[in-house]
Parts: C-alpha cells; structure tokens; sequence
C-alpha cells in the first residue's frame, strides 16, 4: 500500500470538556480529492485545522506524506483556503500575492505573483488594494494566494461560499488541474453538486464522529443528499 | 539562516506597509505619548534641573505605553481575514514569524521614541542630546527589549477580547528589569553626564535582556502559537 497523503488516526479535539472531534480515523490517498460532509457544528473546520497544522489534535496523530503538518517541508505543499480569505486589506493585489511568494520560497515573488492575478483575471487591477475589490474579486485573489505554490494537498475549508458563477467555475477549473497533476484535495462544503463533481470520495462528520468514508458513487452524484440521507444524523 | 531571515524581513516589510498605509497604532501612540507629556508638563514646575532629574521616568513610562497601543496590534493586524491561519499555514517558521513582527514593532516604537524626544526637549526647555550617541544605544537595548516583550504577550493574547487590557498587565512587570535600567542611564545621559561606573551594570542588565528574552521568545513562540 502507497504511503497515505494524508492520514489521521484516531484524532480526539476538546474545547474544554467538549469533544468536538471522536476518535476520527481517516486515510486519503495521493491524488484523491475527499467532500468532508457534515452539519454545522460536525467539526468539519476543526479537523481542517488541525490537518493544516493550525491546531495540535487532544489525541491521536495525523501525518501528511509520512510527516507532522507543523514540518517545514509539509506545510510548503499545502494550499490552504480557511473561512477567511486571508487577504490583507491594506495591501494591493500584487503585494498580498508577493507576500506569500516570499514566504514559500519561490524564486520569482513578482513575476509569480503577476502570473497569478493574470491567471485570475485580476491583472488589469495588481495596483489596486483589496479592500477596494469586490467580494468575488477578494475571493479570486484568495483562490490565488492557495494556488500560488503549486501545492500537492489542497484543504478547503468551505471554498465556493459566496462565490459567484465565474469564482466558482474558475476554482473548480483550478482545482480540476491540480488534480490532475497528481494533488490531493480535502474540501468542506454544504454546496454539494459542486464537491460531488469533483470528489473522489467522500466523508461524513456527525457531532465530531466519522460516519462514513469512502468513495463518491454515482448515486451520490445523482443525489447530492445521499451521504446524509443513508449515514446523516437523522438516519443514524 | 538566509532563508529564515528573508521570511522574517518580508513580515517586517509587511507589517511596516501596512501600519504606514492605515497609521492606525502610530497616529494613536504619538498622540498619547505627545499628551501625556503635555499635561505633565502643567502639572509639575518645569524647573530643568529637577525635570532632568525625573526625565528617565518620565519618558520610559510614555513610551512603555504608547509602546503597548503599537504591541497591541502585531497579531492583532493579522485577524482580520483570518490572515493569521494562512501565515501559520505558510513554511514560515514560527521564529521567523516572531522575528519579523518584533522588528516591525521595534521600528514603530522606536519611531514614536525619536519624535517624543524633542518634545520632551522643547516642552521642558532641556538639552537632551548631550550625550546623544549613548542616549541612542540605551534606547535602542531598551526598546529591543519591550518589543521582544511586547510581541511575546502580543501572541498569546491575540485571540482574547480583552486584549488591550491584559497585554499591558502581562508585559510591564516582566520589563521591570529594563525599564529601571533604560530610566536610570537616561536620567543620567540627559542630566548630561556619562554613565558612571555604578551605573555601567545597567547596560549590562540590557544587553542581557535583549539576549536571554530573544533567545527565548524565539525558542518557545512555534509552541505559543499551535500548542
């Protein structure tokens, strides 16, 4: 068996006495891309967390390509869209993108950082700061800083909420490609025709648990619901 | 290390754009440290050599608090937008990370210091560049020493509501040492003497200061920051 992108063993997370991840055991493959389902409150965005090495897991061990997600090395082929945008108001386009260049050691900051609002079609306004920008224009320069480093394992916490059709086109179009090139993807979202299409496989989450995991069918595809409908809380 | 230090000048950079941009901490802690010099200045007899004698108080006190308004916000500009996750998520060492943001505050600090003094000069009628160059290196150790402090706290209470409060609390007694140090070598610069041999152990008290609470802000930060 081929090492796991990304694999969490019996992970625990407490908030004080509340346990707001049970004892998840999960296994993603190279390449895949997982729909991390689950209600509001599931610990969807905990467990993200804590695979991007932004929170230490109460117990249990999660190892992405074999190494902790605080190694330098694992956290440079990460491509991390959280809640937030992550994008600096008071800087223009081109610095926030150049920022975070300078950060993952590529060679050519600029160059990259131009090729980037280009590819997001913000080139025409890299002078521009982005608290001046529309939501979606924000959110395209969000999608852009992820992409910037070519990143092996994208985790998406929620990625087309408030999205407009092209953002969403245009990430999916993103994402299609890295996959494509062998990255894996680890997606949350309550938007499911658009995770099933690209999922490979999915997971539930209900109340911290996993309730299933494994690959997307094309029942799932005909029936966006189906995960909640068989394993949801209301069926449990 | 060329790479560590290149992580830790592009968020120096950063922090430094964006405060000169919005000017949110600097226009607040000139206009404090300015204030509170003035109303001094009306509530004591601006007699210069009894000034002279509490000039290191005075002003080590006003920059330790404008310092705070600037400590304040070295995380704190990295919350909005959840900024701060897509930091910790980059290959940046904490470290580096820490670095960066206690040069940033170290420069606005020092920036607030270097415009304070002629006003302090010209409010209270004192000559206090005499010994400028020694005047300078003091404020420099002493100013190292509350940004490394300053930014430590600033850390761990990034994520509090009471941010602003508890910072102040947590950072002043820890900076006793250097506070005392950098008042009595000033009161002793601006009176217009030199350091007098009883008083070079202060600059030792810095020095070291700066040392061991770098080394150990830079040690413990990556554990302060994740857990």
């Amino acid at each position: 068996m081929s090492e796991a992108a990304l694999a969490v063993h019996e992970v625990w997370k407490y908030f004080g006495d509340f346990p707001a991840l049970r004892k998840v055991t999960l296994r993603v493959d190279p390449g895949s891309c997982v729909a991390l389902l689950g209600r509001n409150g599931a610990g969807k965005t905990t467990l993200l967390k804590i695979l991007a090495g932004l929170a230490a897991p109460s117990e249990g061990t999660i190892l992405l390509e074999g190494k902790s997600p605080r190694d330098a090395a694992t956290r440079s082929r990460i491509g991390l869209i959280g809640h937030g945008i992550a994008v600096y108001d008071e800087l223009t386009a081109l610095e926030n993108l150049e920022v975070f260049a300078q950060l993952y050691g590529i060679a050519q900051p600029r160059e990259a950082a131009r090729e980037w609002l280009r590819r997001v079609n913000l080139g025409h306004v890299e002078n521009g700061k982005a608290r001046e920008f529309s939501r979606g224009m924000r959110q395209r320069l969000a999608v852009a800083r992820a992409f910037l480093h070519s990143p092996k394992l994208l985790i998406l916490d929620e990625p087309f909420t408030g999205l407009d059709d092209r953002s969403i086109g245009l990430l999916q179009a993103l994402l299609r490609d890295a996959l494509a090139t062998g990255a894996t993807a680890i997606l949350s979202t309550h938007q499911l025709p658009e995770a099933m299409e690209l999922a490979t496989h999915v997971a539930l989450l209900n109340r911290g648990q996993l309730a299933f995991a494994g690959e997307r069918t094309a029942e799932m595809l005909a029936d966006p619901n189906w995960v909640y409908k068989h394993y949801g809380e209301a069926a449990a | 290390m060329m790479l560590f230090l290149r992580q830790a000048w592009t968020i120096a950079a950063k922090d430094l754009r964006s405060e000169l941009r919005t000017k949110e901490s600097l226009n607040a802690a000139f206009a404090f440290a300015v204030t509170i010099l003035l109303l001094f200045s009306f509530a004591v007899d601006v007699d210069p050599d009894r000034i002279k004698e509490i000039s290191g108080g005075l002003l080590w006190m006003v920059f330790a608090f404008a310092g705070a308004l600037i400590f304040n916000r070295a995380f704190a500009r990295d919350l909005a937008n959840d900024c701060l996750d897509a930091l910790l998520a980059s290959p940046i060492p904490g470290a580096a990370l820490f670095l960066g943001k206690t040069i940033a505050s170290f420069t606005l600090v020092l920036a607030i210091e270097m415009l304070c003094y002629p006003v302090f000069g010209l409010l209270y009628n004192i000559s206090w560049a005499n010994h400028f160059w020694t005047l300078a290196g003091v404020t420099v150790l002493a100013t190292w020493a509350m940004a490394v402090i300053g930014t430590m706290f600033s850390t761990l209470c990034v994520n509090l509501s009471l941010r602003e409060i508890m910072l102040p609390l947590l950072v002043y007694p820890v900076l006793i040492p250097a506070l005392m140090g950098a008042m009595l070598l000033t009161t002793q610069l601006i009176s217009g003497q030199p350091i007098s041999s009883d008083n070079q152990i202060w600059l030792r008290v810095l020095a070291a200061f700066d040392i061991i609470f770098t080394s150990l802000a830079l040690l413990l930060v990556e554990t302060v920051l994740v857990g």
